[in-house]
Formats: C-alpha cells, sequence, structure tokens
C-alpha cells in the first residue's frame, strides 16, 4: 500500500464492499428514525401524519419500558458471568491432554450449531416441563416438588437456556487463547514459586485477558437483541419481557410501528451506553 | 552452595529414550558447559535438574541431599529460558520482583534487590516498561535480573543467547561470565554452540544422543579429545579427517589435524591441492583445499595476507606432533 497507485487501486476494490455495509445499516436506520416520529398503524388507518415526540415520551412512560431495560440488562449480565467463568474452566480442561480429546471438544462446539428456536423448544419441553420433563424426574427422584421452571424460576430459566448456547463460543475461543499460552511462561513461573492457583491467577487470567474481552463484546452484541428464545419459552410473560421483545410487541401485536420504532432507537441508546461502558471497563485489554 | 549430583539418570518419553544412564558432578561454583548437536538431549537434562520433567529412574542429588522428587521450585535453582519467558502483562519491576513475592520476601527487601540486580544489569531506567517495549538484549537482562534476585544456589541457563545477534551475543556472553566470576555461584549452562562452550566453561560436558562424550576442561578437549566426535565438535573451523593410505602410514584408521596445524605454501609441502572458496576474515583466512586426495575439502587456515586465488594450486604440511589418531571405532589414542 505504499504508492498513490496501489492506495486508490485498494479504495477502489474496498468499495463494493462497504457501500454495500453504508446501505445496509442506513436504510433500516433511516427507515427506523422515519417511522419513530410517525402515527403509523398498518391495520388501523395507515399513515396518519407526523407526530414529532409523541412515540418517544409514550414509549418511556409506559410501565413495560423500565422492567425491559433491566431485564435485558439482566439476562445480558447473567449470560456473561456464567459463560466467562464456565467457559474459562472447560477452555482449562480442554487444554489437558486426555484420550478422546477431539471428539470431546466437537461435543463441546456443539450446541453452538443449535438454532435458538430449536434449543430452546428441547429444554421447554425435554429438560423445564413441569411434568414429563427430565428435570422433574431427576427432582422427583429426590423426592422433592418438581419446579416450574419457566413460570416460577423464569428468568433463571431463560439465563441457563441462552448461556447453554453461548458457553461453546466463549470456550472456543478461551480455549484458542489458552493454547497460545508459551508453556515455558508457566513453567519460568513454578520455578519461581508459584503454586497452580497463582499461576492461574497471574499467569493464565492475564493471558486472556484480551480473548475474555473479546468474548465479552461479541456476546453483549448478541445477546442484547435475543428474541427467539423468549417468544419459544414465556412469550414475554414472568417478567422475561426484554427490550427487543417490548419492540416486537408494540410493532406486531399492537401493530403500531411509530411506536416501535421509537422503542427501536432507545434500543441503539441503550447499546451504546453498554458498549462505552464495557470498552471503559474491559476496553483497554484489547490495546496490544 | 550449589554441588549437583546426577547418579545413573535416565530419561523416557514413552518408548523413546531421550537419556540413557548418565553420572555427571557439579561442582559447587564451577561453570559447567553442556554442549552437543540440536535434539541431543541437552534441554532435557537441565529440566530434569530443574524438576521440568520427572526422571525416568535414578537420583538427582542438591547438595547431597536428595531433590529426585522435590517439586522446581523447592530446589533452589533459577532458571534463563531461550524465551526468556518473561511476563509479558507486568513491568520489569514486577518480573524482577515476582519470585521475591512468591516466597514472601518484604517489601523493603524486595525493592533493594530489585534496585542492586537493576543496576548490575543497567535496567534501572527500564523498570518501568513492559518486556515488549525491550530489546532483545534487554529482555535476556531482565530474565537474568528475575533469576539473581532469588539469590539461588544454581542458575541454569538454556541457550540464553541464541535468538540474539552476533555483536549482542559477544556481549552479553562476556556479561555471564563476569556475572560468575561475581556471584561465583553455580551455573550450568546450554548451547549447541561450541564457540560459547569454549569461552566461558570451567568445564565442558559433551553430549551426542544422551551420552556424554567428554567432560573436562575447553583446553583439555581441544588438545585431547576423546573420540571423534569430539574432535570434530570442538574447535572452529572443523577438524579434517583424513582417512586411507595417508591414516595408514600413521597407524590409524583415520587421522585428524586442525586448520590451524596446517602450514600453507605457494611453492612446496608435503600434500598438494586446488584452492576452492577462501574465507577472510581479515585478521586470517580459511582457504578450502580441494584435489588433494585426502579429503573431499581440506580446511587451512593461513595468515589473512596470503595471496592464492580460486584454481591456484598450494602445497600443504602439517605439524606432525598436532596429528590426531582415531582407531576404528573412533577413539583417540596416542
Ligand atoms: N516432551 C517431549 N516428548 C517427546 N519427546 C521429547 C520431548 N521433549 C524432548 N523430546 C525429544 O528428546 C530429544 C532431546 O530433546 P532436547 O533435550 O530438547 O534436545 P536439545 O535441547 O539438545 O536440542 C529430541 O529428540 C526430542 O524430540
Ligand atoms: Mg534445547
Amino acid at each position: 500500500m505504499a504508492t498513490q497507485h496501489s492506495r486508490s487501486a485498494a479504495r477502489l476494490m474496498m468499495a463494493p464492499a462497504v457501500i454495500l455495509l453504508l446501505g445496509w445499516m442506513l436504510v433500516p436506520l433511516t427507515m427506523t428514525l422515519y417511522f419513530s416520529f410517525k402515527k403509523y398503524l398498518p391495520m388501523r388507518g395507515g399513515d396518519l401524519g407526523w407526530v414529532g415526540f409523541e412515540n418517544y415520551i409514550r414509549f418511556v412512560t409506559s410501565s413495560s419500558f423500565w422492567p425491559s431495560v433491566v431485564t435485558t440488562l439482566t439476562i445480558v449480565g447473567g449470560v456473561l458471568l456464567i459463560t466467562v467463568v464456565l467457559g474459562i474452566f472447560l477452555a482449562i480442561l480442554l487444554n489437558q491432554p486426555m484420550w478422546g480429546q477431539g471428539i470431546v471438544r466437537i461435543l463441546v462446539i456443539a450446541p453452538f450449531f443449535v438454532m435458538p428456536t430449536v434449543s430452546a423448544l428441547v429444554w421447554k419441553n425435554m429438560f423445564m416441563d413441569p411434568n414429563y420433563g427430565l428435570l422433574s424426574y431427576l427432582w422427583e427422584f429426590f423426592g422433592a416438588q418438581p419446579v416450574e421452571w419457566l413460570s416460577k424460576a423464569s428468568m433463571t430459566s431463560i439465563i441457563t437456556i441462552v448461556s447453554w448456547q453461548w458457553l461453546p463460543f466463549a470456550t472456543l475461543i478461551l480455549l484458542t487463547a489458552i493454547q497460545s499460552l508459551d508453556s515455558e511462561q508457566l513453567e519460568a513461573a513454578e520455578m519461581d514459586g508459584a503454586s497452580a492457583p497463582k499461576r492461574f491467577a497471574y499467569i493464565t487470567l492475564p493471558h486472556l485477558g484480551r480473548a475474555i474481552t473479546v468474548v465479552i463484546l461479541i456476546q453483549t452484541i448478541f445477546l442484547l437483541s435475543i428474541f427467539a428464545e423468549i417468544f419459544v419459552t414465556t412469550g414475554g410473560a414472568f417478567g422475561t419481557k426484554t427490550l427487543s421483545y417490548l419492540i416486537f410487541q408494540r410493532v406486531l401485536e399492537s401493530q403500531n410501528v411509530g411506536l416501535g420504532s421509537a422503542g427501536g432507537v432507545y434500543a441503539i441508546i441503550l447499546a451504546n451506553i453498554v458498549a462505552i461502558f464495557l470498552m471503559r471497563i474491559v476496553g483497554k485489554n484489547l490495546d496490544a | 552452595m550449589g554441588r549437583i549430583t546426577l547418579d545413573k539418570v535416565t530419561k523416557s518419553f514413552g518408548d523413546v529414550n531421550v537419556i540413557p544412564p548418565l553420572d555427571l558432578t557439579i561442582n559447587d561454583g564451577e561453570f559447567v558447559v553442556f554442549v552437543g548437536p540440536s535434539g541431543c538431549g541437552k534441554s532435557t537434562l537441565l529440566r530434569l535438574i530443574a524438576g521440568l520433567e520427572d526422571v525416568t529412574s535414578g537420583q538427582i542429588r542438591i547438595d547431597g541431599e536428595d531433590a529426585t522428587n522435590l517439586p522446581p521450585a523447592k530446589r533452589k535453582l533459577a532458571m534463563v529460558f531461550q524465551s526468556y519467558a518473561l511476563y509479558p502483562h507486568m513491568s520489569v519491576r514486577k518480573n524482577i520482583a515476582f519470585p521475591m513475592k512468591m516466597a514472601g520476601v518484604d517489601e523493603a527487601e524486595q525493592k533493594k534487590r530489585i534496585e542492586a540486580a537493576a543496576k548490575a544489569l543497567n535496567l534501572t531506567d527500564y523498570l518501568d516498561r513492559r518486556p515488549g517495549q525491550l530489546s532483545g538484549g534487554q529482555r535476556q537482562r531482565v530474565a537474568i535480573g528475575r533469576a539473581i534476585v532469588r539469590e539461588p544456589s544454581a542458575f541454569l541457563f538454556d541457550e540464553p543467547l541464541s535468538n540474539l545477534d552476533a555483536a549482542l551475543r559477544v556481549n552479553m556472553r562476556l556479561e555471564i561470565s563476569e556475572l560468575h566470576n561475581q556471584l561465583e555461584t553455580t551455573m550450568i549452562y546450554v548451547t549447541h554452540d561450541q564457540v560459547e562452550a569454549m569461552t566461558m566453561a570451567d568445564k565442558i560436558v559433551v553430549l551426542r544422543a544422551g551420552h556424554i562424550e567428554q567432560v573436562g576442561s575447553p583446553l583439555e578437549l581441544y588438545r585431547a579429545p576423546r573420540n571423534k566426535f569430539v574432535a570434530g565438535f570442538i574447535g572452529s573451523p572443523k577438524m579434517n579427517f583424513i582417512e586411507g593410505a595417508v591414516a595408514q602410514q600413521h597407524g590409524a584408521e583415520t587421522i585428524g589435524i586442525r586448520p590451524e596445524h596446517i602450514t600453507a605454501s605457494e611453492t612446496d609441502g608435503m600434500w598438494s591441492g586446488k584452492v576452492g572458496v577462501a574465507e577472510h576474515l581479515g585478521s586470517d583466512t580459511f582457504l578450502h583445499v580441494h584435489d588433494s586426495g585426502l579429503a573431499e575439502t581440506i580446511t587451512v587456515r593461513v595468515n589473512g595476507e596470503f595471496s592464492l586465488r580460486h584454481g591456484d594450486t598450494v602445497y600443504l604440511t602439517p605439524e606432525m606432533d598436532k596429528v590426531h589418531k582415531f582407531d576404528a571405532q573412533g577413539l583417540r589414542f596416542e
């Protein structure tokens, strides 16, 4: 990329991708903004003209707004905590030389290939069903009253399901990071008198810093907008209504596109606030 | 104190026997160099002493005590790795402090030792940098600093200079020798480079395929190599080996003669050949002589001003009292 010529050639060749990406992003964003200032009820009169900030005010003042923000953040936080902690644990285990390592690794990755809708259905019907779910058998086996997971422990259930889906991703990223740890560093620490827990705390964990950051950032992006798992299991009931689910209800169930679009803009703002916080907390790990 | 004894130590990785039974004593304060070609088991031997690998059989004693099953941290040995193995996310200061922190040395003492080490190793200005911001030579010194502050009974070095450029290597060689003179602590140094072995060692241990071929001072090995392997390994450029009729005249299967023990002349001599490549070092020139009928190439050291060119005829005369004789097993005899 040194000469004038090669630089302009590079720009020319990148242009299609950049234009496509921009269009992909800008068109929906513009439309969301456009509709958020309109009263637009597709089945009840269509476009009823401009209403200024009315949609925005209605969306925040609705009694569902703040609980939905809290629910969203709780799910994101809970899943991040579980996947990072268990992911580190699993990555360390999988990094040990053992018989059948290849197969075990594939099995660990497998949940990631199951579609969210399918895995949520499997969890709902096979594990968490209070009558014939596996967990209810387990509870009965120990003489306990089966739990009605999705209604009585709804948040726990959803966090469990989503964590199960994302654990492979976290494990995979952390495993590759652990594999890149120079074993001589661990040996040096061992000779320096560090016990196994201290070697983990002083050598392995700092080495994983960047990978953990990547896991947190990428998962947050996807977790802020989880939908299928909630739609399939609780349908937003029992305090599991996230912001994106609330928007879905406004647009499709109440057929109020304007109100939903205003919610969409709030979702963008929430995502940015979360992103700023995350970059403050963990972003420095990304500097080389 | 730092007297290390290996008693019939062996090491196998699965079916592969890397170290056959091996006995060796390293005396307190000695600078011992393990030298041998790549893959001969030098690192493995060092790691056995360090405790990073378990011996398959045999015993390791440190200062008379059985250390065979002691964990590395309990052996009071410090190791400098080839990759330096610095902790990348810690500053130089924290790197050097790490072993003391693990040992629970109090803060004031830590500070004192760090400053002393930094001063000795010219690291004072770099204490707050990360290893990634240092040059190769500085990283090397940090690794040495981290070893010094532990005040170990012996230092173990595994090819510590192989990642440095030639000029720096010569410098660090001197610095490590200097350090040994100052500390008078046992040092075990692993290298595949016979120049490092010759210049630094009190005692050289020549290894081949896990076997000790010979143990001795640098000059002992140079003057009286026990066999062809040691003769060819020690000394640079390599000793010339001559077989056939000329060797038989000396009553030997093979004779060896070092490049510096052959005189070259333009007019007369015992053997003749054609000059091939001439390597000019300034002070000396190494001539590679072909078509002498003795061996494919005979290397000869001549004066830097020697003026023969490629393709010229050259006459060679060996110094008879410097000729080494080897029998059919490759062992040297007088
Ligand atoms: N962990 C290991 N597993 C199997 N073989 C090994 C292991 N470490 C070293 N070896 C083998 O042992 C031999 C000696 O290795 P090493 O001590 O590293 O040689 P050197 O340091 O002299 O170059 C080599 O043939 C190497 O392949
Ligand atoms: Mg080695």
